[in-house]
């Protein structure tokens, strides 16, 4: 029989001969996994969200994935608050997508993108932290026969205020954890927050400093194998031929299999020996249909799609075509925005073991549950009889959240080495020709100014790609994506237009090449907002008005938006000349959007030498997202995302050539670094009154702010990205 | 075959002539502090340090290595996290997803030998590791922090 090894959650084996790490762990036998899946997890738990041991130390379930954005850290802060325990003594825990589903999905939805990791489970979180506190107060207050009302919890100590006996939440948890689960469990006010809405250090710092965190890539289990692959770069094509007779000869090899009717994969040994020999294997490749696709074909697609009868309707106000024909100017221009790679900094992987009976997967994921279904499906396998465990990623940025492609590679591995745990990495290369990426859009833009110079009417032609057709083809109702016009939406409080237009058409006419989409940090935000913000100000100055003036006049009923607007221009000091830097001058671009739900405006400042080379060299952000759990983790983001942001904004391009991308690795895929990277200033304002996510939104603002000070500095309006394909040299 | 020092320790190990470092020191070793990011000597996450300098280990075979070069990996960087670097990465909360951690600790640790207090244009120049969730102004802040120099925090 083939035993399943199955280190469990919190035990996952990590280095070997060398200065690696012994952490104790149970190896339970395959049923004991089940029966441990199915039932409960090993600690006695007050509820599902709260175990606390008997030495007073408090581990929070989170059910949302780390993968650097700090909701780790955040959701368990607001558990904390509410639970009023010693954040000293809190630690942290994943419970299994099996375990979810085995307890009725008690930890909610386990996806982590769309900036919703906090902002979509904080009510249920808290309640979850608030009731496990009631559940020990009343157990302390049980154990004392006196009313609950008369006792209180602080740092992990309850109070009998009359009489002043105290229990520790340790000493009382068991009992607690027998108390029915109350259903009435008021929350805190936001104001009197006390632990929560401060800026914690982030709880997972330590082992990141010492190579002793472990990422999906780093995991050994005992008698494991390590598998590399290569998929059919031609998207859709599959494998014809397969000459592995080199490759099985070579050292430590094991197998040369076939994935689907798509890939091949070596196994062998160790993954540097795996990786060897399949670059030893010939492969010969059905390319499809799509052998010849390429980029430039594609645009001519789009570009046709700019004119084209048919389109969905995105957001429309009065009679927009009428208002421009009638206008005393019209101007018009046409962008566009490429694919791009996450490029997250682990590349993808998973361990997986299978037999007849059971399947069990390792792997670092947006979504635990995506990925147990994925196994399951690839394992044919119900999914009670599966489990995924979930490990801090190395970068997700979406990437890892809708698709689990490689989940389904790595099972269909194991599934033909019945018993043997196989990890399976891929290199840079496969990850880079195997992206979900970023869709490809143009957008034609065209608006009427009267003889003042006032905006009468706006059209807004999307053409390219879907997102949503690609990933979830049941949610495009009429050929129309909603998801399409995020930022450029009527009122609907997670992603829409700032500017009141009295006369506004915006429509996206679907064309989906054969590269496949995924969520890439930020998402349709991104180039929607280049589009709407650079035509801003290219309509600002056609009117020969101040771009911030501009804005103003149009953004009356969006006060919102108005005032991050305010909060980065009054910051950067628009409207006063910029310091020189090292002789040459200095310009300032504005933008704002609204994006998951949050309210974000950058300023950024660049020079531009007369050579043509850029400098940014600061960029003032304000963020509105209505609460702020850690505002230093949220400025990280903030400084994160303008990384990402002006990546994708100087480099990012990922372009077809015979059916395949050409980008195969950072040499070709460029990426911001250290020496490019401008000051930011975070301005971290919540309102209130709403929940805005944080990860994403100010990605969308870096390039147009920066699109915008390069118009300031040279005159050139750049509309195709990214920039490095457009030279900034004075002629 | 290869006769390796690190981390203070001398190993021998049966591996391909041609086999990068960084999988000797991943896969042979264990020490899977060190990265991989690229294999192409592109991103630095696999950055260690041979006789204190930094190093790409993904882009050198384990036969360029005997052991009369002391490699040190981030496990070897300080036996309890206490190296200023990472003291001062950790006051900061510098890393994100922390992925290209190791390789950019091992690459400040390794300039600041060098350079005890650098500039920030010579930070900005010398740390040249990727990092796609973006610490890059922390991880100047925690090397100015380091060196007492710079007043960003
Ligand atoms: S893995 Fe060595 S530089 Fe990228
Ligand atoms: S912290 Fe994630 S790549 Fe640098």
């Amino acid at each position: 029989m083939n035993a399943i090894r199955t280190p469990t959650r919190r035990g996952i084996l990590a280095g070997a001969a060398l200065g690696g790490l012994t952490l104790g762990f149970r190896i339970p036998l395959p049923n004991e996994a089940i029966a441990q899946t199915a039932a409960a997890p090993t600690a006695p738990e007050v509820n599902a969200w709260v175990v606390v041991k008997p030495d007073d130390s408090v581990v929070i379930r989170i059910a949302r994935s780390e993968m650097g954005q700090g909701t780790l850290t955040g959701l368990a802060q607001l558990v904390a608050e509410e639970l009023e325990c010693d954040w000293a003594k809190v630690t942290t825990e994943y419970p299994t997508p099996g375990q979810n589903l085995a307890r009725g999905r008690v930890w909610g939805s386990m996806s982590t993108g769309g900036s919703r990791g906090i902002r979509e489970s904080h009510e249920y979180v808290r309640k979850g932290g608030a009731a496990a506190r009631m559940m020990l107060v009343q157990a302390a207050a049980n154990a004392w026969s006196v009313p609950a009302g008369e006792c209180r919890a602080a740092a992990s100590v309850i109070t009998h205020g009359p009489s002043g006996r105290t229990a520790t939440f340790g000493s009382v948890a068991e009992a607690a954890g027998r108390l029915p689960v109350p259903t009435e469990v008021p929350l805190k006010d936001p104001a009197d927050w006390k632990l929560a809405g401060k800026p914690v250090p982030r709880l997972d710092t330590a082992a990141k400093l010492n190579g002793s965190q472990v990422y999906g890539m780093d995991l050994t289990l005992p008698g494991m194998l390590n598998a590399a692959i290569h998929a059919c770069p031609v998207f859709g094509g599959k494998v014809r031929s397969v000459d592995s007779a080199a490759a099985e000869r070579m050292p430590g090899v094991r197998r040369v299999l076939r994935v689907g009717d798509y890939a091949v994969a070596v196994v062998a040994d160790t993954w540097w020996r795996a990786k060897t020999a399949l670059d030893a294997v010939t492969i010969t490749w059905d390319e499809g249909d799509h052998a010849r696709a390429s980029s430039a074909g594609f645009a001519e697609v789009m570009k046709t799609a700019l004119d084209a009868p048919q389109a969905a309707v995105g957001n429309r106000a009065g009679d927009a075509a009428a208002a421009i024909a009638g206008a005393a100017r019209k101007v018009e221009a046409v962008y566009s925005y490429p694919h791009q790679n996450h490029a997250c900094m682990e590349v993808m992987n998973a361990t997986a073991v299978w037999t007849p009976e059971r399947c069990e997967v390792w792997t670092p994921t947006q979504n635990g549950e995506a990925a147990h279904a994925a196994a399951a499906e690839a394992a044919g396998l119900p999914p009670a009889r599966c489990e995924v465990h979930k490990i801090h990623l190395g970068g997700g940025f979406g990437r890892r959240g809708a698709v689990h492609d490689w989940v389904r590679q790595v099972v269909d591995i194991a599934k033909q080495m019945p018993g043997t745990p196989v990890k399976l990495i891929w290199s840079r290369e496969e990850d880079m020709l195997q992206g979900r990426f970023h869709p490809v859009t143009m957008c034609k833009l065209t608006a009427g100014l009267d003889a003042q110079g006032n905006l009468t009417g706006l059209q807004m032609r999307i053409a390219g790609q879907s997102i949503v057709a690609g990933i979830f083809p049941q949610n495009i109702r009429d050929g129309r994506d909603p998801v399409v016009f995020q930022g450029l939406n009527a009122a609907s409080n997670e992603a829409d237009i700032g500017y009141g237009i009295p006369n506004l058409l915006i429509d996206h006419a679907m064309r989906n090449p054969h590269v496949p989409p995924g969520f890439w940090r930020g998402v349709n935000l991104n180039q929607n907002a280049i589009y709407l913000e650079c035509f801003m100000d290219e309509l600002a100055h056609a009117a020969g008005k101040d771009p911030l003036e501009f804005r103003r006049a149009l953004m009356r009923n969006h006060p919102k938006h108005l005032a991050v607007l305010n909060a980065v221009a009054e910051r950067a000091g628009w409207g006063t000349p910029a310091a020189p830097v090292n002789g040459q001058p200095v310009f300032r671009g504005l933008a704002q959007t609204h994006g998951f739900g949050s309210y974000v405006a950058a300023c950024a400042e660049v020079s531009v030498s007369d050579a043509g080379a850029l400098k940014i060299h600061r960029i003032v952000a304000a963020t509105d997202p209505g609460y702020a759990v850690n505002p230093q983790q949220i400025a990280a983001q903030v400084e994160g995302s303008f990384v990402y942001g002006l990546s994708a904004a100087l480099y990012g391009e990922c372009t077809v050539k015979d059916g395949r991308i050409e980008q195969t690795n950072f040499d070709s895929y460029q990426v911001l670094r250290m020496d490019e990277m401008p000051k930011v200033e975070t301005i971290v304002a919540p309102t209130g009154g709403f929940w805005g996510g944080v990860g994403e939104p100010t990605i969308a603002v870096a390039a147009p702010a920066v699109l915008n000070a390069i118009f300031a500095a040279t005159g050139k309006r750049v509309r195709d990205l990214p920039l490095k394909n457009t030279s900034l040299r004075r002629t | 075959m290869a006769k390796l020092n690190v981390n203070g320790r001398v190993i021998e190990v049966a591996v391909e002539d041609d086999t990068p470092l960084l999988w000797v020191l991943r896969e042979q070793l264990g020490l899977t502090g060190t990265k991989y990011g690229c294999g192409i000597a592109q991103c630095g996450a696999c950055t260690v340090h041979v006789d204190g300098t930094a190093t790409r280990a993904c882009a050198t075979p384990v036969s360029a290595f005997d052991d009369t070069q002391k490699i040190v990996t981030i496990e070897g960087l300080s036996p309890d996290s206490s190296h200023p670097i990472q003291q001062a990465w950790l006051a900061l909360d510098v890393p994100q997803c922390g992925f290209c951690q190791s390789g950019m600790i091992m690459a400040a640790a390794a300039l600041l030998a060098a350079t005890p207090r650098p500039t920030e244009a010579q930070i900005r120049e010398e740390v040249t590791n990727i990092c796609r969730c973006g610490t890059y102004n922390r991880v100047i802040a925690g090397i100015q922090r380091a060196a007492g120099t710079g007043t960003a925090g």
